[in-house]
């Protein structure tokens, strides 16, 4: 036998006679011949575990670990031991979804600690229990957007990141909404173009904080205007830098999104990451996902319970704003459980650090004379500059000497030809920022 | 059993109206909440909009189920019940007397297609 | 430690704290630099404990919670297998965990090597062409599918296929998905047996029909002995047939969806392929497809060309699903766990299955109501106690159960039966676990006949008994916040 399978000969034997069966085949007469499966899979064949082992490493080496000083939706943030310890406890790990409270208080306080921080990070009155991504988080708020005011374009500010434009313009494409895209202004979503655009068929605004190009947006004046006009406002945010930036709540937004990746989670090739979204409870009942609620069981002890279920799929069917189901709700232990860990000074004292790191490695480079500025705009950890210097010796140079970053912007858009991106978060430190500043400045 | 009230109008989608001269007063029936079970919250239309026969108008809400608001007649809603907002379970405890909304009726002739209390009886058993 | 009931926020100590993070090095620079306007000015309520406070909450916390290596966790319809540990070891390496996803090609041969095999491999094993691995779940792999089916028709410029056939046992998130992807829902009611009922099924198809999703086996567990016919039919009407791959694992080894005419499919990794559900995900959902739809995949997709692997972005594409490539370490551990089991041991999970369904099916029949007669697959459906004299319903036997260390199984779904009671046992539980939840769920039907006051109010052992929901619902006590507000 094998190990995942704890069937002996006697016990099949057994189970065979009291099924009645003298062959297991019996079982699957209703398949017809015709689709049967009767050889082999193009699979190799079984590997015990140090082979496995030594075959994963193997394949691990094919990636070159290198030091990291580009953001784009991925940031490298410190990851504290304590969280892993937490997070492969098989009561968190191999649990489904909470449906039976009785034995699954434990998954179900964590999410209840979730949806507190968030909502006070984000300044909104009420989160779900997560989203796949912050792209995705940002498509579903589009649909919650459709679903108050029944109507189907949304305006997205040319400052978002691509990835999730790309995200939102998908989900539109096949629900029937349509997109249009406001135009920035040195860096920024130009409050006079999204006036303009506004009108009765919109059902809301999408804006990203800080912007693809890392620049902090004033979103002062934004709500007055798209509320007047009966629309949403949804900002995207990295949630870490709501730590000290001003909330989607202050600027009262109707909706937030964003990743929670920079909740120290590895970058680890794209995921999995987790997307939050949190509203006001006025549109609780539009919003998709799991929510969990405080109660009392029979004994009147505090419980938590998932709560509000009449708005998801399993019961609503056709009639769900959205197909959400499986969620990533580990990925939520594991922000929960940083958060506390870092508390409100903590997390200042990242974006504190991250800035001081960004602003100390832009000005270096700017005194290099190899690279300009695009737009004058605050920034926290991440920014671009301009460079004459040839794009491509540039990334052949940091790759061979082990750093990733100063990605090519125009990767994304062919209109920002040699502009780069970095981002410098607490991890790096003066001797790995200096020696990125030395290659970028001996090139000529 | 659940209880059917003599003299009014029923849906087949399980609500009921009261005819009071112009005026339509709406509800759900009392077979409607026992399927549902507690009812925890009403979603209603303003006061202004109209309501369509056959059309959705509302949701009501239970723990383990929703279920959409079919309006048995067409018309304007002239008021809305606003005590179900803060407390649903009113339903539940008397689902003939927490009327939802009351809609001005634009075509009388459509309460002929509705059932009375007899037939009903017969499909809420 | 069953009574520990505090939330994080409660122990929460003015600056104490549970990080350490180094030293300014250019402390010239300051946050207090930018605009006021652009700050927020306040505190976020985020608590400040120690390491060791962290973690005793979090494990007090886990000490409420079952998990699969708790305890038997039948949970119909959800696959709860053994979640191996090498899978967690490889997820874990920092040869994965430290690659940024803007990294290049080059920099990660690696991952793309991993990627490239995993879908080779999903395919063979469903029978189709091409996989995507972006989708990060099986509702979102549905969505996937179903872009694909739209787009498929709108590029044939076949524009009035805005329909899509739905049997009324699906899950609810096929005709939640059909929705969001902006189709109108045919339900076709099944028949007595369960099946797809192939009479109204032709009444439905019609060239307003972009297709048909379907599971199979069927949320009751029985396979369509039909599916050749209702493929043709489907396909006849110029339809595709989309495969909902929940209940994949009774078929490993015995038969494959694009054999029996399945054009689009999803797979549940964190089903049939062990990755471990964490409370409600990450999941993953890779989504195959026949070779006439590949240039419809989700971009980017992975290409192998002169020994190299590559991100390629295809213009005939339905677009992006995620904002990079679904949940990597998710599909990491799906291609270990393949790995592992190899062609020699993938190919019993089917077989071995589908035995422990049917062993535990045999022996409750004579206590529960068995509406569909004869061999399951991979898990057998019941409909409530035969016994209903004491009022006791499947809720009450299903909260009972956890007072024996067994999670309940899935109940009141499939919605076919009014008190369904949902059996998985899967491939990795033994004879005697199985013998053991035979004997308890016997005594539990015993003691509703004899106890039902005690069933009603059951359970008695666990961290807490049962919940007021409506109170939950009705308050809306939904962060620490309204808690405070709530208790003043």
């Amino acid at each position: 036998m094998f190990k995942y399978f704890p069937h002996t000969e006697a016990d099949l034997q057994h189970m065979k006679r009291v099924l009645g069966i003298t062959n297991t085949e019996d079982m699957f007469q209703v398949i017809p011949q015709a689709v049967r499966h009767n050889q082999d899979y193009l699979i190799p064949s079984a590997l015990p575990e140090s082979d496995l082992r030594r075959h994963m490493e193997e394949l691990g080496k094919m990636n070159a670990q290198k030091i990291i000083f580009s953001g784009l939706g991925a940031y490298d943030h410190y990851e504290p031991s304590v969280i892993n310890a937490i997070i492969s406890r098989q009561e968190f790990l191999t649990s489904y979804t909470p449906y039976q409270p009785e034995i699954s208080q434990g998954t179900l306080t964590y999410i209840f600690e979730y949806q507190s921080m968030i909502t006070s990070l984000t300044g909104m009155e009420v989160s779900n229990a997560s989203m796949y991504d912050g792209p995705t988080a940002t498509a579903e708020a589009m649909f919650m957007a459709e679903a108050i005011t029944r109507r189907n374009i949304l305006l997205m500010s040319s400052t978002v990141n691509p990835n999730i434009q790309r995200v939102v313009q998908t989900y539109a494409k096949y629900k029937g909404l349509s997109i249009e895209i406001v135009d920035q202004k040195d860096g920024v979503i130009n409050l006079e173009s999204l006036k303009s655009k506004l009108n009765d068929t919109i059902a809301g605004v999408i804006v990203q904080n800080p912007n693809f190009f890392g620049i902090i947006e004033d979103y002062n004046g934004f709500s007055d205007a798209i509320h007047a006009n009966g629309s949403i406002f949804i900002i995207n945010s990295d949630i870490s830098t709501l730590g000290v930036l001003k909330t989607p709540g202050s600027y009262n937004a109707d909706i937030a999104v964003g990743d929670c990746q920079s909740l120290g989670m590895p970058v680890a090739f794209g995921g999995p990451y987790l997307g939050y979204l949190a509203t006001k409870k006025s549109h609780v009942r539009k919003m998709p996902g799991r929510i969990c609620g405080q109660s009392f069981d029979r004994n009147g002890k505090r419980s938590f319970v998932l709560t509000l279920q009449a708005r998801e799929q399993h019961i609503r069917r056709e009639k769900a704003n959205s197909n959400i189901c499986s969620n990533q709700s580990l990925l939520a232990l594991y922000a929960t459980v940083y958060l506390s860990l870092l508390g409100p000074k903590g997390l200042r004292e990242v974006n504190e650090l991250s800035y001081q790191g960004a602003h100390y490695l832009y000005d270096e480079l700017l005194k290099t004379g190899k690279f300009t500025p695009v737009y004058d705009k605050p920034f926290l950890k991440e920014f671009i500059l301009h460079t004459h210097l040839n794009v491509n010796l540039i990334a052949k140079i940091l790759s061979d000497h082990g750093i990733f970053g100063g990605v090519n912007l125009e990767y994304y858009n062919p209109e920002f030809q040699n502009v780069l991106n970095f981002c410098v978060t607490e991890k790096r430190n003066k001797i790995e920022i200096d020696r990125l500043v030395s290659l970028l400045g001996g090139l000529s | 059993m659940s209880k059917v009230m003599d003299g009014i109008f029923y849906a087949e989608s399980h609500e009921w109206v009261k005819r009071e001269g112009q005026i339509g007063i709406i509800g759900i029936t009392d077979f409607a909440q026992s399927q549902l079970g507690s009812v925890v919250f009403v979603d209603l239309p303003e006061v202004g909009s109209k309501v369509v026969k056959g059309k959705e108008f509302g949701a009501v809400e239970s723990v383990k189920a929703a279920s959409d608001l079919i309006s048995p007649i067409s018309g304007k809603v002239v008021a809305i019940n606003d005590e179900l907002i803060g407390e649903p379970e009113n339903i539940n405890k008397d689902a003939f007397d927490s009327w939802l909304i009351k809609v001005e009726i634009t075509d009388a002739n459509e309460f002929s297609s509705l059932l009375d209390a007899t037939a009903y009886r017969k499909i809420s058993q | 430690m069953k009574n520990y009931d505090h939330l994080i926020f409660e122990l929460s100590v003015p600056n104490r704290k549970g990080y350490s993070l180094s030293k300014a090095f250019a402390p010239k620079y300051s946050l207090s630099d930018l605009p006021s306007s652009l700050l927020r000015d306040n505190q976020p309520m985020l608590p400040e404990v120690s390491e060791l406070d962290v973690l005793r909450h979090y494990t007090n916390i886990s000490h409420k919670n079952f998990g699969v290596e708790t305890g038997f966790y039948p949970l119909g319809s959800c696959t709860m297998k053994y979640n191996p540990k090498i899978n967690e070891e490889i997820a874990a390496m920092k040869a994965f965990n430290s690659i940024h996803p803007m990294q290049s090609a080059s920099d990660t041969q690696g991952i793309l090597k991993i990627y490239y095999e995993l879908q080779s491999m999903l395919s063979d094993i469903s029978g189709l062409a091409a996989y995507t691995l972006n989708p990060f779940a099986g509702a979102q792999g549905e969505l996937t599918g179903l872009m694909i089916m739209k787009e498929y028709h709108l590029q044939r410029g076949d524009f009035h296929r805005t329909k899509v056939i739905v049997p009324d046992s699906a899950h609810g998130t096929n005709p939640a998905s059909a929705t969001i992807c902006g189709f109108d829902i045919i339900e076709i009611a099944s028949t007595p047996e369960g099946t797809v009922n192939l009479e109204l099924l032709k009444a439905a198809l019609s060239d307003e029909v972009a297709g048909m999703m379907l599971t199979n086996p069927n949320t009751l567990g029985i396979f369509e002995k039909d599916i050749c016919e209702i493929s043709r039919l489907v396909h006849e009407a110029g339809g595709l047939m989309y495969y909902d791959g929940a209940n994949l694992n009774a078929l490993l080894g015995k038969a494959r969806p694009g054999d029996m005419g399945f054009d689009i499919m999803h797979i549940n990794l964190h089903k049939t392929f062990s990755t471990p559900h964490g409370g409600g995900g990450p999941g993953s959902g890779p989504v195959g497809v026949k070779d006439f739809l590949i240039p419809y995949l989700p971009n980017p997709q992975v290409k192998f060309i002169d020994n190299h692997y590559f991100f390629d972005w295809n213009k005939d594409s339905i677009g992006s699903v995620s904002g990079f490539y679904g949940n990597f370490k998710v599909w990491l551990r799906a291609y270990v766990y393949i790995m592992t089991l190899g062609k020699e041991e993938l190919g019993k999970v089917g077989e071995i299955s589908t035995l422990n369904a049917n062993y535990v099916r045999v022996q409750l029949e004579d206590e529960f109501n068995l509406p569909i007669k004869g061999f399951s697959m991979h898990e057998c459906v019941f409909d409530g106690l035969k016994d209903t004299s004491t009022g006791v319903t499947t809720l009450d036997v299903a909260k009972r159960l956890l007072d024996y260390g067994v999670h309940a199984p899935t109940i009141y779904f499939p919605l076919l039966f009014h008190q369904s009671i949902m059996i998985e046992p899967t491939e990795t539980e033994s004879m005697q676990t199985l013998d053991e939840f035979v004997t308890v769920m016997k005594k539990v039907a015993n003691e509703a006949k004899t106890d039902p006051l005690m069933m009603k109010l059951a359970p008695h052992t666990t961290p807490i008994s049962r919940i007021d929901e409506v109170y939950a619902a009705k308050k809306m006590i939904l962060t620490y916040q309204d808690y405070l507000r709530e208790n003043q």
